[in-house]
């Protein structure tokens, strides 16, 4: 580059002709190879794959994308089977990980690379070389003053000059009759730690993915969760993830609790949830002693080789049913007796902010015929003005305000085929419904610890004999992410440099009556004209006050 | 290390205070229209083909900049009410951002003001924009004082959130000064010979020449530029911490990447030749409009994490 006139980009350079000339139009896979590195590393091109980079990322936000919506992809396909054929064919679904927008990024990062390393070695020459000579025609420069000057000043000016602009952290080269300094090399090195560090943020991110995992786990008050693959419910490794990873720590939720706002003056805010808090006591091995920590939202728990996150929440109510009829006891107390068909904590999906909770239980195991369940929970039952049961508070105002509805479906569940089903949701299509909806029958209603009801038909009989709370923790490690941190923040802060950190170039040069002052700068500089006032002004003062205290 | 559970929280709810808030937030705007209207009566003066009538614009002006300086003083305390109501920082549902980042935008540019004072004919967009602004906070975005949701219980509700609110009134000053520099460039507002576009052309004269809009425009964009790359950092540290991952393409990430995106985009445009000028003040006016997009379709429209308007 033309050492006087300092581009703000070397891709703005490479307009000299071809030396191959006119005469020669083939260029030859060398010379094919070059023009599309040329092309490739060139800004305009950054530039316009910066904007596709952009574009392409829209329609990750418009469609459902399998890695932070899936149960969104699940229905967006059940909602619009065809389009959703055609648009993940188009990896729609999976915009950041689609070859489409990996292929922009990645042409990027060359780009970014072809670009970086030419400048980095420029600007190491720039650094270890003298500033460049002062140029014939200073009025030519962006920033000018001629200062007529008597001979004493004149005759100083110079040394005066180099020694102002030293001061000022230039580096000074004296040249005769002119001096020719220049400062804010630091813009272009915060440039380039600015792209490196972009380099290594990608290298961290994909390096952290690679090796790292994240599980989910669901657990109710008093479950134990022990750290193996067997332990998750959903567990989602990187490509190098490797079980021998899993350290064996083991983690038991000893309780669950929701601080809401209950004071009733605040009508907008009464039932809001202020606090989760979730107690668990964890052994990092399983013979260590245990220790009791809190898990809040914002505030995980922290092991050496995973953290351990509260994702969500809810009710698990603890039924039991029982294919003998319940037992009436003396003063009309009904009571369930064994054997029990199913008894334990059923997790119950909230379905919204008061927490209205749907669960589904499955009994495979029910004599004669097996059946399943859909039951809602209502902390504090309500009636809605179509007479539709609701909850009106997300916890229980006392224990006989919230209630629990059952609705049984007899038929095959479908468990025997091998196919996994979701444990959440009953494939209530081929059951019979037999309680509940447009049966006729009553649907069958629990309170907590109270009495236990018949099923129909005189399937058995069920109780709701407690309530637990339970929590939805994920479990994750990723060795990338503090790598990831680190590279940002370093282009955070070659950012800053090379956006804030002016690179100007000075020239002060002895002429017959006076002397003359130019500056340019690379890049905006608002303060260019008033460095070259100033230092005009500074010089032309016969005070020599400055220049004694050094 | 054992942490015992807390005692139970308290929540600290000043519903009346928030009302004599939003009473100063109506004030406020009742000031900023008036400004507003004396903005634009200034510039019809200002633009005056009578030298008589462009004697007095400046009286006027003066007038309209007291009007301004007002108004944002009754906006900052309705701001400051609003905290103390909530017992927080007054920024945790779209009402209140709409309410903090509008006085932001007013505070940036009347300490600007002193510094840059290419900026003072930007008043009229400023007025405006922030009055539209306010209509619709108080409007359509308004909620009672609300507690914080425990996802929102973080010190980088402070950090995260003021710096991105202070990177958007960098945004949308560097934006009305593209706008300007786009009017003045345009051959349509500068050729046409409709009688609407002669004294659109004298307003326009009274702004700074385009040279000085497309540095002022940068120089605001730079600061921008920089203080939501730290958004997008800091909102990662807190992702990290809230959602157990500090990136996963929720919506409003993506958002705030495209943004960053375009905004880099404008970085190169720049010093790039062909697309420094007109070009570059196109994607500084996209990547503005892409701003409002995140805060306003994406936060109610679209499915993500950040769903804090608190409306329903």
């Amino acid at each position: 580059m033309d050492s006087s006139r300092p581009s703000d980009h070397v891709s703005n350079a490479p307009t000299e002709p071809n030396s191959s000339g006119v005469n020669s139009p083939e260029l030859g896979l060398v010379g094919w190879l070059r023009w599309i590195w040329r092309l490739l590393t060139s800004m305009r091109t950054a530039l316009i794959l910066l904007l596709l980079l952009a574009a392409a990322a829209i329609p990750g936000s418009v469609y459902p994308q399998r890695s932070a919506d899936p149960n969104g992809v699940t229905s967006y396909f059940q909602q619009n089977a065809e389009l959703a054929k055609v648009l993940d064919s188009l990896q729609l679904f999976d915009v950041y990980s689609s070859v489409w927008f990996s292929a922009i990024y990645i042409l990027l990062f060359v780009s970014l690379i072809g670009c970086v390393v030419p400048r980095a070695i420029v600007h190491a020459k720039a650094m270890a070389s003298a500033p460049p000579a002062t140029p014939k025609v200073m009025a030519r420069m962006p920033a000018y003053q001629l200062v007529d000057a008597k001979k004493s000043v004149r005759a100083a000016v110079v040394e005066r000059a180099a020694n102002l602009l030293k001061r000022e952290r230039y580096r000074v080269v004296v040249d005769g009759d002119s001096v020719s300094a220049e400062r804010g090399y630091l813009r272009e090195t915060g440039n380039l730690i600015f792209h490196l560090s972009l380099i290594g943020v990608l290298v961290a991110v994909g390096f952290g993915g690679a090796y790292s995992y994240s599980g989910q786990r669901l657990l109710v008050e008093g479950d134990t969760f022990v750290n193996n693959l067997a332990g998750y419910d959903s567990f989602s490794p990187g490509a190098f993830f490797n079980e021998n990873n899993l350290t064996p720590f083991s983690m038991k939720l000893d309780k669950f609790e929701i601080a809401f706002d209950n004071n009733v003056n605040h009508k907008a805010n009464a039932g809001t949830p202020i606090d989760f808090r979730a107690t668990v006591s964890t052994k990092s091995s399983l013979t260590a002693p245990a220790q009791t920590t809190l898990i809040r939202v914002n505030e995980p728990l922290e092991l050496p080789t995973a953290k351990v996150y509260l994702t969500g929440n809810g009710y698990a109510p603890v039924l039991a049913f029982s294919d003998k009829p319940c037992k009436t006891l003396n003063g009309g107390v009904r009571v369930i007796e064994g054997p029990f068909s199913y008894q334990g904590a059923v997790p119950y999906l909230p379905q919204d902010a008061n927490y209205t909770s749907l669960g589904v239980i499955k009994l495979p195991d029910a004599k004669p015929n097996q059946y399943g369940v859909l039951s809602f929970f209502y902390p504090t039952a309500g009636k809605l003005p179509t007479g539709a049961l609701t909850s009106v508070y997300p916890a229980a105002i006392s224990p006989q305000s919230s209630l629990l509805t059952l609705n049984v479906y007899a038929g095959d569940l479908g468990l025997d085929s091998g196919i996994p089903s979701n444990v959440f949701s009953l494939a209530t299509h081929g059951l019979k419904q037999l309680s509940g909806g447009k049966t006729g029958v009553k649907p069958i209603q629990l309170l907590v610890k109270g009495n236990a009801e018949n099923l129909p038909n005189n399937m058995g009989c069920v109780a709701f004999t407690d309530l637990k709370r339970f929590a939805s923790l994920d479990i994750d490690y990723n060795p990338g992410q503090g790598w990831v941190l680190l590279f940002a923040l370093l282009s955070l802060a070659g950012l800053v440099l090379s956006l804030l950190v002016p690179r100007r170039r000075v020239w002060v040069k002895r002429v017959d009556d006076g002397f003359e002052v130019a500056a340019l700068a690379r890049g905006d500089d608002p303060a260019l004209n008033r460095i070259v006032q100033e230092i005009a002004q500074e010089l032309s003062s016969k005070k020599k006050k400055k220049d004694k205290d050094d | 290390m054992i942490s015992m559970p807390r005692t139970q929280l308290t929540v600290a709810l000043n519903e009346d205070l928030s009302q004599v808030s939003l009473y100063f937030i109506y004030f406020a705007m009742a000031l900023y229209t008036v400004a507003f209207l004396a903005y634009v009566w200034h510039l019809s003066q200002a633009s005056s083909t009578l030298k008589a009538v462009r004697k007095g614009a400046s009286r006027i002006e003066r007038g309209a900049f007291i009007l301004l300086v007002f108004a944002s003083a009754l906006h900052g305390i309705g701001v400051i009410l609003r905290g103390v109501a909530a017992s927080r920082v007054p920024w945790a549902n779209m009402y209140e951002f709409s309410i903090t980042g509008t006085f932001l935008v007013v505070a940036i540019y009347l300490v600007s003001w002193f510094f840059v004072r290419d900026i003072r004919i930007l008043a009229v967009f400023l007025s405006g924009f922030v009055l539209l602004v306010l209509g619709i906070a108080t409007t359509v975005f308004y909620v009672e004082v609300k507690s914080l949701m425990p996802a929102l219980q973080s010190y980088w509700l402070v950090i995260h959130v003021t710096v991105a609110i202070l990177a958007t009134g960098f945004f949308n000053i560097a934006s009305a000064a593209s706008i300007a520099y786009l009017m003045k460039g345009s051959n349509l507002v500068q050729t046409s010979k409709l009688r609407g576009f002669a004294l659109t052309r004298r307003i326009l004269a009274l702004f700074p020449d385009m040279t000085k809009l497309e540095k002022l425009a940068y120089r605001f964009n730079i600061i921008g530029f920089i203080l939501w790359t730290f958004t997008l950092i800091a909102g990662a540290i807190w992702a990290e911490r809230a959602w157990h991952r500090y990136w996963g393409w929720d919506t409003k990430e993506v958002w705030t990447f495209i943004i960053w995106t375009i905004y880099a985009g404008y970085l190169h445009a720049n010093a790039t030749r062909g697309w420094s000028g007109k070009r570059s003040a196109w994607l500084a006016v996209i990547g503005f409009c892409a701003i409002i997009f995140n805060f306003t379709i994406v936060n109610l429209f679209f499915k993500g994490l950040h769903v804090y308007s608190g409306l329903k």
